[in-house]
């Protein structure tokens, strides 16, 4: 592969794998995380939240968990609701959407187990604790709605009267040709898949400090979160607090995959109860209360045909897709996103002319779900790659060469697809060519042709997918909700010659503060050890997104590089005129002024800095060194620059126990300019590993009244490190021509592709038996019945 | 999740733990390891006033062979299980259970007495003290009994012992020639308690397997003796219609109780699949 002409002139650190700066510190446990921060005069506070699905609140009696030591207040949800206004999330540009208006803690009515109730606050969370055994709270139980199957029929309990009936958001798509093309076809598969609701399981729990100081009337909000400015404007709005008085710090944050992307009734009840008491409150969610009180997703059943001729040429897509998404849309991003994804995503690296889809978005009594990493892309990868299995199968077809066939031809970009999304440029072919050679594909088939005669069950499956990244405002600002669609960077030249960044792109884990020094560095022509970065801060940082939907690379990291690119300039303005040369023959490369001719270094930065901020008398008079500088970045040019990759999965089913053994993984990816390829294999591989769980380990388990079954992390099964397989991974970079950098997001696509590559591998295991498995999460039960062995 | 407030004690010696547990009786819990115990505290599913930790009590550890009987301390870790020489010589079939007992770092703080007194169906040390035809050795401050596997586990959770009484140690035949005894067990993640494992002991002599307990966990209240197959198996030497036989008796014995993913007839399924392979194991390396 031709490697990329480099991204600024002189580089040294981009398309390296660096290490990341904060890393030791991480490693070390130095991080600040929000449980780390004790504030004076903090309390804490505990939510007693519904322990049924559906109850009506008869009534609160907190006397006696008043008594207890410790205790501060309790406050229920009409308190609440005084100072913090409800909120209905909805999106305009989901046309027809619809939810209830929701309060910080449920008044008269709770809707899911887990929803937030009573506050009790105490001085210490073990007192609060203590008290919240003696709050006693009457209610009684409502009819629950559970199974998404049945929440449209006029017999089911509508969850909110006002709304008339359960329906969320329902969307249709029909490019009008589907019946000729599936009436005309050679071949047609039809398979109802079934996905698991899972979570996002992260390592640090989501958790707050609410500070507010009735003095300024300034309110400070320490968050683990990805979107900080996001967060300041709806706790503006929901509390009437200006704006410009609310400043959110999200310091380190210990994993967030979407889950911190949302602002929960919590969040707001936590905030009024600061505000209401004039002091620091802390909430730090418990793992149990995390399972039912984090957003969860995927839980959806989709019905697909596929329609293809003779030749492998595949004609036509079909979905129904019916997915359940809890009593209320999540607030502010609204819970019709995965669905609407779904019908977007399908078919979406192939070249067939026809498309019908069709989506119902409802409600029930359980969890809110929302976007959570990969949204509704493994959905729509797995519906649409098992799909083109089982009509090669029946077309006796291989199932690499079906798809080398049908894939979007390399040199057919910039183009529409069937769904109606615009791709840039994706390279689906040179990705299936690589993944063959890597695995060696002829070898694998016949080892499994060998394997099969002694009784050993082998599978290989294949996905090739789309990732939605670096997104515009069309995600979310054209539907009217306030999340920043640009980001902004401030680079600062420091006396001594160093640089400070600071990004509206905050750091979850993944190493994006280490990709912006990277950048950094080499727009400004500095070393990466004078970089620092400041991010996860509204009073330090420029106005910005956050990290969400694959954008941090793509557009914090275009922001930063013209940022330091600006700099650059600037810093060799006052070069010239310190050195009375023209700027034309001047550079700044590895921390010094030189002279382009020769080489020669002239001046060392810190020179420059020294005589710019303490000498300004030395320099001509009407010449301002002008040594930070700020630009911002918004992605115009398409909705959305979508990746591309594929990967395959290597397994071994015992046909006996259904126990599958994940024997090996593939990736090629193509995420444009890969600025370091240690942190972009690490995203591959982890997000495959959260496929993992989708595939074949999580779920979130209801009984029949909606009460969560394993919400605690022996029952939840999260795969660890002995579930994981080898993971190869491999890059094709085809650069988006929307911005200078580059590149495009890398962190979801590993979740996208995992669970279609290996239920496809599944499948392929079991094609001796004539059995398949489409429901995810696969486990050996459904892999025995499948099998009729059970 | 923070357990509620409760007092500590950490005695050197056992003879002071029996007037604590008659001081404080059902408002103390002994702490042997806290693998289970402190989960358990933190969710408020159970609130003593007063910990007992057996820990420094050395009367409470070490592996010694006692005459014919490999004594193990209850307070001796599964870690320390798994790596003994004494162990492996004695009692082969615990460390080949071991490495199924959740994650190494549970292994180095877990206890025998611990997993025993608790008594959970899905454990391997209750499984394999049934299997192997242990004794377990409890105290009070009254004396000293020996209480046989068979009459040990009552039911889910409950064991023989009486208020006042704590495990000091099991003991287990020690091996002689001609043991055999093997382990399996299938878990969806590594370390996670298993949908259905086996625990199969006896004497071996050329094909044919005699003294035999089979011991299936996972599948009921208790650990479960396979005691139909058993006889099918023991004393006739192994053969594929024999193990058949045996797997349908298994089958005819038992209906398991189903887990969150794994029902009952998925359960009895996985269970003849374990047993079959045991034995066929058996057969092919008597073949061999």
């Amino acid at each position: 592969m031709k490697p990329l002409p480099p991204a600024t002139e002189h580089s040294r650190y981009i398309g390296q794998s660096v290490a990341r700066p904060n890393a030791l510190r991480l490693a070390e446990g130095r991080g600040t995380y929000v449980d780390d921060i004790e504030l004076p005069r903090m309390v804490h506070v505990v939510y007693w939240r519904s322990p049924v699905a559906h109850a009506r609140i008869l009534k609160i009696d907190a006397s006696f968990a008043r008594m207890m030591p410790g205790v501060v207040t309790v406050v229920d949800g009409a308190e609440m609701a005084k100072i913090c206004k409800p909120w209905v999330a909805t999106l305009t540009h989901l046309a027809g959407m619809k939810s209830a208006p929701q309060y910080p803690l449920a008044i008269d009515r709770a809707c899911w187990q887990g929803e937030p109730v009573v506050a009790i606050v105490a001085n210490t969370r073990v007192e609060a604790e203590d008290a919240l055994q003696y709050l006693v709270v009457e209610w009684e139980a409502l009819p629950a709605l559970i199974e998404t199957e049945t929440a449209l029929d006029p017999d089911s309990p509508v969850i909110h009267g006002d709304l008339g009936d359960n329906l969320c958001f329902t969307r249709s798509l029909d490019t009008a040709g589907v019946d000729e093309a599936f009436a005309n076809a050679d071949a047609v598969a039809e398979v109802t898949f079934q996905f698991g609701r899972h979570t996002g399981v992260t390592l640090e729990p989501r958790c707050q400090i609410s500070d507010y100081n009735p003095s300024d009337k300034r309110l400070t909000v320490h968050h683990s979160q990805q979107a900080p400015h996001m967060m300041q404007d709806l706790y503006s709005r929901q509390l009437g607090i200006p704006e410009s008085h609310i400043r959110v710090i999200c310091k380190d944050v210990g994993g967030s995959f979407g889950i911190k992307v949302h602002a929960y009734p919590d969040d707001f009840a936590t905030v009024a109860l600061s505000v209401m008491l004039e002091r620091p409150v802390k909430f730090v969610a418990d793992r149990l209360e995390s399972f039912t009180s984090d957003i969860h997703a995927r839980q959806h059943r989709v019905t697909g045909r596929i329609a293809a001729n003779k030749t492998g040429e595949i004609l036509a897509f079909e979905i129904d897709d019916l997915t359940g998404i809890g009593p209320y849309s999540m607030f502010p991003r609204t819970s019709a996103i995965e669905g609407n994804q779904v019908v977007n995503l399908v078919g979406g690296p192939y070249r067939h002319q026809q498309y019908r889809a069709k989506l119902n978005v409802v409600f029930q009594n359980k969890t809110p779900t929302c976007q959570y990493r990969g949204v509704g892309h493994p959905i729509a990868c797995a519906v649409t790659e098992g799909l083109v299995d089982a009509v090669a199968q029946k077309l006796g077809m291989d199932p690499l060469a079906i798809r080398q066939q049908n894939v979007i031809r390399d040199d057919a970009y910039p183009m529409t697809a069937t769904s109606g999304i615009k791709l840039e440029g994706l390279s689906h072919q040179q990705c299936l060519d690589k993944i063959a050679l890597m695995m060696d594909y002829p070898a694998l088939r016949a080892e499994q042709a060998e394997l099969r005669k002694r009784g050993i069950y082998r599978g290989i499956g294949i996905a090739a997918l789309i990732e939605l990244t670096n997104p515009s405002a069309a995600f979310y600002g054209v539907g009217g909700a306030r999340i920043s669609a640009q980001d902004g960077a401030t680079i600062r030249l420091e006396p001594t010659g160093a640089i400070t960044v600071m990004v509206g792109v905050g750091e979850q884990g993944q190493g994006t503060e280490g990709i912006f020094a990277q950048i950094a560095a080499d727009a400004v022509g500095v070393s990466m050890t004078s970089v620092r970065v400041v991010t996860g801060d509204t009073d330090v940082t420029p106005y910005g997104g956050g990290t969400w939907a694959s954008r941090g690379a793509g557009i914090g990291g275009e922001a930063v590089l013209q940022a330091g690119l600006a700099l650059q300039k600037n810093i060799v303005d006052v070069a010239s005129v310190i050195l009375k040369r023209h700027a034309s023959e001047l550079a700044l490369v590895n921390d010094a002024i030189i002279e382009i001719a020769t080489s020669h270094s002239l001046m060392p930065l810190a020179e420059l800095g020294r005589i710019a901020y303490f000498r300004p008398d030395s320099l001509p008079a009407g010449f301002t060194a002008e040594l930070m500088v700020t630009r911002h970045y918004a992605q115009r040019d398409y909705p959305f620059i979508f990746t591309n990759g594929v990967q395959a999965s290597l397994v071994e089913v015992d046909v006996d126990t259904g126990f599958v053994k994940l024997l090996k993984h593939w990736v090629v990816e193509d995420c444009g300019r890969v600025i370091n390829p240690m942190l972009v294999d690490e995203q591959m591989r982890g997000a495959v590993v959260q496929g993992i769980g989708g595939a074949l380990f999580e779920e979130c388990l209801y009984d029949d009244a909606g009460l969560l079954q394993n919400g605690n992390m022996a029952d939840y099964l999260a795969p660890m490190a002995a579930e994981m397989p080898d993971i190869e991974v491999a890059h094709v970079e085809t650069p988006t021509k929307t911005s200078q950098l580059g590149a495009k997001g890398a962190g979801e696509a590993g979740t996208a592709g995992a669970p279609a590559a290996i239920m496809n591998a599944i499948n392929d295991a079991l094609y001796p038996f004539n059995a398949t498995v489409y429901s995810q999460p696969i486990t050996p039960q459904k892999i025995l019945r499948a099998l009729g062995k059970v | 999740m923070k357990a509620p407030a409760f007092d500590y004690v950490k005695p050197r010696l056992l003879a002071d733990v029996f007037p604590l547990l008659q001081t404080y009786g059902d408002e103390a819990r002994l702490l042997a390891g806290g693998q289970t115990l402190l989960a358990t505290l933190n969710m408020r599913l159970s609130e003593p006033s007063v910990l007992i930790d057996l820990s420094a009590i050395a009367e409470l550890r070490g592996i010694t062979l006692v005459g014919s009987m490999l004594r193990i301390g209850a307070m001796v870790t599964h870690s320390e299980i798994e790596v003994s020489a004494l162990v492996a010589q004695h009692a082969p079939l615990l460390p080949l259970a071991a490495p199924h007992i959740a994650h190494r770092a549970i292994r180095n703080l877990g206890t025998l007495g611990g997993s025993i007194a608790y008594a959970d169906p899905a454990a391997e040390w209750p499984t394999c003290l049934l299997a192997l035809d242990g004794v377990v050795i409890a105290k009070s401050a009254t004396g000293e009994r020996r209480i046989r596997s068979d009459d040990f586990i009552v039911d889910l959770y409950t064991t023989a012992l009486l208020p006042g009484e704590i495990i000091i140690a099991c003991e287990f035949p020690a091996a002689s020639a001609g043991h055999w005894c093997d382990f399996d067990e299938l878990s969806r993640r590594h370390g996670d308690y298993a949908i259905v494992g086996l625990a199969g002991a006896g004497q071996r002599s050329e094909n044919t397997l005699t003294d035999l307990r089979l011991v299936f966990l996972g599948l009921g209240a208790t650990p479960l003796r396979a005691s139909r197959a058993e006889a099918i198996i023991d004393g006739q030497p192994l053969t594929n219609g024999l193990i058949d036989q045996a797997v349908s008796a298994l089958k005819a014995e038992f209906s398991a109780v189903g887990d969150l993913t794994s029902d009952a007839a998925t359960k009895m399924h996985l269970s003849g699949v374990l047993l079959k392979r045991m034995l066929m194991k058996q057969m092919r390396l008597k073949s061999a």
